[in-house]
């Protein structure tokens, strides 16, 4: 097993005529996915390597139903930024119930709005800006490892699942640990927003019901609440597996922005020291050097 | 800066209906003085700043006077406050306030809502209050509930014949950010008066950045947060990330000095906001300050690289260049090395570079980097995913040591290196600059390898390189071209440069 994406998972791409699109397109055929149509509207009727186009996210349901066998199990969001917000509620609105949002500076009331939507329809999402999610030698949604050979190549299947607030990292911390001999089951790229749909939280419940993981590494960042509210479930014992964080930002000043819109010190809170003092206390192994990562989680393994 | 200042925020409120005091914000002592004597009585003068605890510093005074208003807006107009200059200070009636109520609304990232926060006591000191506090969670479409608000209000203290004012000016917090997609609101205090008025006696306000664009009304140049005004260096970046959507591009500067004790300022530049922050750390737990910020990640254009590459060489006193990101790239790596490499050989580098690649190509990427800096006088090592950012620190340090005892200076900014044939030769426009093409260099082999290593934009006539492509179709294509430039001069055949403008550098 693995979490959130394997091979049989019926995907769409909204955006797929678009440069990401047909760039994403490429990778996620390589690598095994099984997207099954593509949405732009106004390009119904082409093809994008194969894949049938649709203008709605509504046809595509239907074409998937009857060809495919199923429901759209995901689509992922390849739309430039201000147009995010209407694609997804649309994808919402024809009964996807999981979707991957990968562009960045998608505005916050925007994202919120996503997020009260996909609630009253019980739906999740994955970002916005986020790289996406592999379950290594099964399925790829999203631009993780860009090239699906690079992709094959790079990420090793095994029992560690992976949780990160850096689309770069993701792959980082995978690759590392696959160089060192542990392979991951599925590898979540959160994203770098501040308001975001799974959490790290989330994704851990789900590795935590995953029988196929046994330990959770966490590449964390400054800001937000997330560590923090992870360290709360491990503490309430309901994230029980063994969990590996490395937290970054350690050098960054406060009231100032790194990159990640949630990236960001305010008043005293998301601090680097407050994330580390919370997992460590929640029992989780905090290592202060990312090159300590794949040791740490062989050792914690081991333990398990 | 998304983050507006107290009056511009009671604006924003105003245009709501939100009751402010009458006043108006003065950039002279001479504006306090004339603001002063419209509002004819006791006046209280604040400075424009963005920080929490004024009163203490000096930033709030009252006057009974014109001349005086004008006196404290003297004072108060050469204040520095955190790094920022005051240069606007807010002349308001005095209100005869009755109650204080504490009043903010900020996104809760654990329930993907807003959140209004509700003290009936406010004033200063509400950190220490925090029970007292009301939690009011918003329906981000809605608003917050009003018989909650009711509810909380009509129990408390506060004389009934303001409750629904009150509740009327708590979901005017709501519409307000939800107008202008504020990322917090704070109103601290929200008063009543003893002459029976509601307003809100401060106001501090955050623009969400990603939304800036739907709102030019609110004038925000940068959006994006700094613990300083926005440096020269840091307006031209800005402009550059503005002008080419491909990939981002963030520009910060956080030091102009090495600090006690320091090895030395570096030029930082990262790619992808976790492996960024993270190789930052590495290259400052080796003693190294940091001299800027830099991140050029999600596929950037070579373009993009260069224009970044060129503003972080325009702060000197740098010991060495540091690039370091994620390290396993999911895009194309060789894109950023054509960047770097063409920057460095205009530049000269004579500063030692360590350069992580990792990630899609990286070989490649490698290869192109280190080759083209053959021709600097700088040390420039390429490094690859399976060097850690902590090796390749350590790596910079060494080098940063060697080119130190070599009796190497500090980077002192310099012009870019432009072949001769820039300015006369033939030149076609691309999109934020041109290209220059030596036609007179051109014989029949150098034409052949330069239409071969055009990817399809030239093709050969009479032994000359024309366009194989329209016009607009060209302009587009920055980073094969830059590619191309890079690649002849591989081949020792320099004929061709592309000029990339960067508006405000020079």
């Amino acid at each position: 097993m693995a979490i959130i994406i394997d091979e049989n998972k019926r995907v769409i791409i909204q955006g797929i005529t678009g440069r990401e699109g047909q760039a994403r397109c490429r990778l996620m055929l390589g690598y095994g996915t099984n997207v099954v149509a593509g949405c732009t509207p106004g390009k119904g009727g082409q093809e994008v390597q194969g894949v049938p186009v649709f203008d709605k996210v509504a046809e595509a349901m239907e074409h998937a139903q009857i060809n495919h066998a199923g429901p759209v199990d995901i689509s992922v969001v390849l739309v430039p930024a201000k147009f995010v917000k209407g694609a997804a509620i649309e994808a919402i609105k024809a009964g996807v119930k999981l979707l991957v949002i990968v562009p960045d500076r998608v505005p916050l009331w925007d994202a919120m709005e996503i997020a009260a939507c996909a609630d009253k329809h019980g739906a999740q999402f994955v970002g916005p800006n986020t790289l996406g999610v592999i379950s290594p030698g099964k399925a790829v949604v999203g631009m993780i490892g860009g090239r699906a050979e690079s992709a094959k190549q790079w990420f090793k299947p095994g029992s560690v699942g992976v949780i990160s607030r850096s689309g770069g990292m993701s792959s980082s911390t995978a690759y590392y640990l696959g160089q060192a001999g542990i392979g991951t089951s599925t590898i979540c790229h959160v994203g770098g927003d501040s308001v975001l749909g799974l959490r790290f939280p989330d994704v851990a419940l789900m590795f935590q019901n995953d029988p196929q993981t046994q330990a959770i590494v966490i590449f964390g960042e400054i800001g937000g609440s997330m560590e923090e509210d992870l360290a709360d479930l491990m503490q309430q014992g309901k994230v029980t597996k063994p969990v590996i964080a490395y937290i970054g930002g350690k050098a960054a000043k406060e009231g100032t922005r790194f990159s990640h819109a949630g990236a960001i010190i305010e008043g005293g809170k998301g601090t680097h020291a407050g994330k580390v003092k919370a997992l460590t206390e929640a029992g989780a192994t905090v290592v202060d050097s990312f090159g300590d990562l794949p040791a740490a989680t062989k050792r914690a393994i081991g333990h398990f | 800066m998304a983050r507006l200042h107290e009056y511009q925020g009671k604006t924003l409120l105003a245009e709501q209906g939100f009751q402010t005091p009458k006043g108006g914000v003065a950039t002279s002592p001479d504006e306090a003085h004339a603001l002063a004597q419209t509002l004819a009585g006791p006046v209280v003068i604040k400075i424009q700043s963005w920080t929490t605890g004024r009163k203490a510093i000096g930033g709030v005074q009252f006057a009974d006077t014109p001349e005086q208003a004008k006196a404290h807006a003297e004072n108060m107009l050469g204040m520095v406050v955190g790094n920022f200059p005051v240069q606007q200070v807010l002349i308001e009636e005095m209100i005869p306030i009755k109650d204080e109520l504490f009043v903010s609304l900020s996104i809760n990232d654990r329930a993907r809502q807003p959140v209004i926060l509700l003290a009936l006591t406010g004033g200063s000191g509400i950190e220490e209050r925090a029970e007292q506090v009301h939690r009011i969670a918003c329906d981000v479409v809605s608003g917050p509930s009003r018989a909650e608000l009711e509810s909380i209000i009509k129990g408390s203290h506060i004389d009934a014949a303001f409750h629904d004012r009150l509740v009327d000016s708590i979901i005017c917090v709501f519409t307000v950010a939800k107008k202008h997609e504020a990322r917090s609101v704070e109103i601290n205090p929200l008063v009543t008066t003893t002459d029976g008025r509601v307003m809100a006696a401060d106001c501090r306000m955050t623009i969400d950045d990603y939304a800036v664009f739907r709102h030019p009304d609110l004038g925000i140049d940068i959006a994006r947060e700094m613990d300083h005004p926005p440096t020269e260096l840091e307006r031209i970046a800005y402009e550059v990330e503005q002008a080419d959507h491909r990939g981002t591009f963030y520009f910060a500067q956080l030091a102009a000095e090495p600090g006690n004790g320091s090895n030395g300022l570096v030029g930082f530049h990262g790619a992808g906001g976790g492996g960024s922050m993270m190789s930052m750390d590495a290259i400052v737990a080796e003693g190294f300050t940091v001299a800027n910020f830099t991140d050029t990640s999600g596929n950037p254009s070579a373009s993009k690289v260069y224009r970044a590459a060129r503003i972080i060489l325009t702060q000197p006193g740098l010991c060495g260049y540091f690039g370091s990101g994620s390290g396993v790239a999911s895009q194309e790596q060789f894109w950023s090395a054509y960047g770097l490499a063409k920057a460095f050989w205009e530049l000269q580098l004579s500063i030692p570079a360590v350069i992580r690649l990792g990630g899609n190509s990286e070989d490649r990427a490698v290869q192109i980097l280190e080759n083209v800096c053959r021709d600097v006088p700088a040390l420039v090592e390429g490094f690859r995913k399976d060097d850690s950012p902590k090796t390749i620190a350590q790596r910079f340090a060494e080098l940063a040591k060697a080119s130190l005892e070599a009796g190497v200076a500090v980077w002192k900014p310099r012009l870019p290196n432009v072949p001769g044939f820039v300015g006369s030769a033939k030149s076609y426009e691309i999109t934020g600059g041109r290209v220059w093409i030596d036609e007179a260099s051109c014989d029949a082999q150098t034409t052949d390898l330069l239409v071969e290593l055009s990817a399809g934009l030239f093709k050969s006539e009479d032994g000359k390189p024309v366009l194989a492509v329209q016009e607009d179709e060209f302009a587009k294509r920055d980073s094969e071209l830059i590619a191309l430039e890079v690649e002849l001069r591989l081949a020792c055949k320099p004929v061709v440069f592309v000029e990339l403008d960067i508006p405000g550098l020079s």
